[in-house]
């Protein structure tokens, strides 16, 4: 059965790039543009992995990782932080707030699949 | 969808991320602290860099990333937006807007003055505040300051870095294992590591892959059932593995979890010898996990496969510990689940505050298909009208009735569809405020922009078209208009000039105002440079707005000294025809020592036109309404003859080229009777007056145009083409064309009106 990745990023390009890469790789992808709409998502949607973006409107990404994990349906559901941030304060809040793993933009296709089979069964 | 087209998304988005990006900063310069306002500036910096690093555009992402990193001392407050800051800033947006545009279309950027920015964005990040010299100082060549730019590195300096590893390397190699480097690790999750979404099995998995390995797995700490807290990690392993990858890859498998566990790496001997199963210690186990024990009891080094999979087993045992502390916690977790809602429905409520926006991105071809089905519709609605009217002489009957409510509808239906292709004039608004701040630097003039209206909608191609000719006049604004400080210091002004960009609905038209508070035309100087220029009679006898009006003909630029800036060959007369051939109107009024103001008068589509309907030997035409001054009834005394086949009419002491329409168009062989027709005074290109002669007027109506080259091909001296309600096919005069042609010039293969549809 196909694995389910819920993209939450703020950027078409980045959401059109993410797109492409998992579905490729033989992902279903599911998409949302900022926190708010990637809970409302969440629901319907059952991933098996989340990759979210840091820096969108509304609803960051750490406040996404915090919402995702105080769901008890999805609090132990993989979440990779995809963000240009590079600096070790930033990462310490997103593992703080619960994220999983961590992808530095500019995300190589190679790279995001394989933190993504990292961290998924 | 390949690589380029997302590419091309990324381009799109990029220029509304540079809009917003100036419009936050412009509104910061007004003094807007709200720190919503500072995350979109810095979310548009921070996106361009993110794209852009996935496209491997390494200047476009040096200088974002210097931008983005000054942006965010202002977004943690450690550096005060100051106008001066501000000023810095507003320039570099210009420079990202300019590398963007040269990674797109591979032009190239002034080097001088990105570098020369990014010195100074660093400066500001550092805390150094900027010198007032520093804002409109021009970067010359400072030296080498490349190395001031480091391009971000992708990578991390937590040396949180993923190392690529291939996979296929040791599929066939298994017995390669006995000279391989050992690494005894010691692996204690604690509960943490679970509880956000890592999982135990995995990260064994994933050492696995390395290469040879024994896993044994602790279960010491793990109480009795009654004491177990489901989500809490009672086991750890000890891994013995074999592997020529290096430590560096062991902690790179264990990269997402070091924070939430205990690990230890020592490397082994060199050579070791399959660790004997006495060294690990034994335990006994409350469960039954006989498999486990098998596994670890017997000689693990020729086995290691099984063992692999029983500490699987066992981390699956673990991990479905957790599921299954899930499911108890959501029974506990009412109140969690009830905040949880709680937060949902505010998150719903900003949804829908949000939502009140919410647009779709339709392609244009469409709307346009659109637009062009209403345009048919409304002339079949026309023809349906008239023919009913032609035969119903009752003229009570309930389909007229209907009729009128079908007409009715159809305006309607055609106002909002016409209403689909109109935006705000907005993003061209923005990119004035750009002009007025390098031209302003340029001359050394303090010039503030006030942009009204920005919200103001107009068809999409008037607001592409428009683009132009307004930047010249904002060019000669700040150039030519606004004086220098020091004259409007020594004239008592704020030496602060204002330039003021209004739009605004009037009576079914656009209407652009762009005021400036300088010196106003010095009508004298243009009295008398177009005397100079032979524009008009030394002795014309002028009022102030003819004067005014001088500056829209042909050639005529009042500047002393040719100025860089405005000075590039094109005049006003270039504006005003421009702004013509969209079916616009502009003047100017100007009052000295206070200012001019140019009006611009635009329709809000071109799609539809007011036209005349006029006929021609024989012939319906349609002449623009927006281009006729006048009509009049010629007079034969008016008329009088000039060289071999050439007509004035005099009116009002003036004399006027007479131009016969049927004879340009080649409609018939000899010119018609002035005195049997009617005389249009057209106002054309240049400003020149003409009296085109048509045989008479039917009457005026909105014309839906229809483009003849796209169903046709181009006809001299024809811009386009519409159906009356009658049905019958109407050509629409290209006034321009047929006025040139008339000078002796052949009809060229060129229209100016533009024509849509």
């Amino acid at each position: 059965m196909k694995k389910k990745v819920l993209t939450v990023d703020d950027s078409r390009t980045i959401r059109n790039m993410l797109l492409v890469t998992l579905n490729n790789a033989g992902f279903e992808t599911i998409q949302a543009e900022d926190g708010v709409e990637g809970l409302e998502v969440l629901e319907e949607s059952n991933p098996d992995v989340i990759v979210t973006d840091i820096n969108m409107p509304r609803l960051d990404g750490f406040g996404f990782i915090e919402g995702v994990r105080r769901n008890d349906k999805y609090r132990a559901i993989p979440i990779l932080v995809l963000t240009t941030e590079s600096d070790a304060e930033k990462k310490n809040r997103a593992r703080q707030a619960g994220a999983t793993g961590w992808i530095v933009k500019p995300f190589d296709p190679a790279k995001l699949i394989d933190a993504i089979e990292r961290v998924t069964a | 969808m390949d690589m380029n087209e997302i590419k091309e998304i990324f381009f799109q988005e990029c220029e509304e991320q540079l809009a917003e990006l100036e419009s936050g900063l412009l509104k910061m310069n007004d003094g807007d602290r709200d720190p919503e306002t500072v995350n979109a500036v810095f979310r548009a910096v921070h996106s361009i860099k993110g794209g852009a690093g996935a496209f491997g555009l390494d200047d476009l992402v040096a200088f974002a990333h210097v931008f983005e990193t000054t942006l965010d001392c202002v977004r943690s407050n450690k550096l005060e937006p100051t106008q001066d800051v501000l000023k810095v800033m507003l320039k570099s947006a210009d420079v990202l807007a300019d590398l963007t545009n040269a990674a797109r279309d591979g032009g190239s950027v002034d080097e001088s003055r990105s570098r020369g920015l990014v010195k100074e964005l660093e400066a500001l990040a550092n805390g150094e505040l900027p010198t007032p010299s520093a804002g409109v100082e021009a970067p010359v060549a400072k030296p080498a300051p490349v190395a001031a730019t480091p391009a971000p590195k992708p990578t991390d300096d937590s040396g949180f870095q993923p190392i690529p590893f291939s996979f296929d390397d040791f599929s066939g190699e298994e017995e390669v294992g006995s000279d391989l480097p050992t690494y005894e690790i010691t692996f204690k999750p604690r509960s943490d590591l679970y509880s956000k979404g890592n999982d135990a099995t995995l990260l064994l998995r994933d050492l696995s892959r390395l290469g040879e390995m024994s896993v044994y797995c602790n279960m010491d700490a793990l109480p009795g059932l009654d004491e177990l807290d489901a989500e809490a990690a009672y086991f750890y392993w000890n891994i013995t593995l074999k592997t020529d990858k290096g430590e560096d890859a062991i902690r790179t498998v264990f990269e997402f979890a070091e924070w939430d566990c205990d690990l230890q790496i020592t490397a082994g001997e060199e050579k070791v010898t399959a660790p004997d199963a006495e060294e690990l210690p034994m335990i006994p186990v409350p469960f039954d996990l006989s498999i486990l024990d098998d596994g670890a009891t017997e000689a693990p080094a020729e086995q290691p496969k099984a063992d692999v999979a029983a500490a699987v087993t066992a981390a699956e045992t673990a991990s479905n510990v957790t599921q299954m502390a899930a499911a108890a916690a959501r029974v506990e977790k009412k109140e969690s689940a009830a905040a949880a809602a709680a937060s949902a429905a505010v998150a719903a409520q900003n949804n829908a505050a949000a939502g009140a926006g919410q647009t779709i991105r339709v392609d244009l071809d469409r709307v346009d298909r659109l637009i062009n089905l209403v345009g048919e519709l409304v002339i079949n609605q026309a023809m349906l009208s008239q023919s009913v009217i032609e035969n119903d002489t009752t003229g009570t009957s309930s389909i007229n009735m209907g009729l009128e409510e079908l007409q009715q509808l159809t305006r309607e239906i055609q106002d909002s569809v016409m209403a689909i292709r109109a935006q705000p004039v907005k993003p061209v608004f923005q990119r004035m405020s750009r002009i007025v701040r390098e031209i302003a630097d340029m001359t050394g003039k303090t010039i503030r922009l006030i942009t009204e209206g920005e919200n103001t909608e107009v068809d999409k191609t008037v607001i592409d078209k428009l683009a132009e000719p307004l930047t010249h006049m904002i060019r000669n604004a700040v150039d030519h208009g606004i004086e220098t400080p020091e004259k409007r210091a020594a004239a008592g002004k704020n030496v602060e000039g204002t330039v003021r960009l209004t739009a605004k609905h009037r009576s079914g038209r656009i209407l652009i105002e762009l005021a400036d508070d300088g010196a106003g035309i010095n009508r004298e100087k243009v009295k008398q440079k177009a005397i100079a220029n032979e524009l008009i009679p030394a002795d014309a006898n002028l009022t102030d707005e003819e004067i005014d009006n001088l500056i829209f003909l042909p050639g005529f630029s009042t500047a002393d000294k040719i100025s860089d800036i405005s000075g590039r060959g094109v005049g006003m007369d270039v504006v005003k025809r421009s702004i013509q051939a969209l079916g616009g109107r502009i003047n100017i009024t100007s009052k000295p020592g206070q200012g001019s103001v140019f009006t611009m008068s635009l329709p809000l589509t071109l799609a539809v036109l007011d036209g005349m309907v006029v006929t021609v030997a024989g012939q319906t035409l349609v002449v623009p309404l927006t281009a006729i001054v006048e009509t009049l009834q010629p007079e034969a005394a008016a008329i009088h003859s000039f060289g071999a086949n050439h007509r004035l009419i005099s009116i009002r002491n003036s004399f006027c080229p007479l131009v016969d329409v049927g004879r340009i168009l080649n409609f018939r062989a000899t010119q018609a009777n002035p005195v049997e027709g009617v005389a249009l005074l057209v106002e054309s290109e240049g400003g020149g007056q003409r009296a085109l002669m048509v045989d008479a007027i039917q009457g005026q109506r909105q014309v839906v145009i229809k483009s003849l080259e796209a169903n046709y091909t181009h006809v001299p001296g024809i811009a386009a083409a519409t159906i009356l309600g009658d049905g019958r096919v109407a050509l629409i005069l290209d006034v321009d064309a047929v006025v040139g042609a008339s000078r002796g010039q052949a009809l060229r293969q060129e229209v100016s009106l533009a024509a849509v549809g």
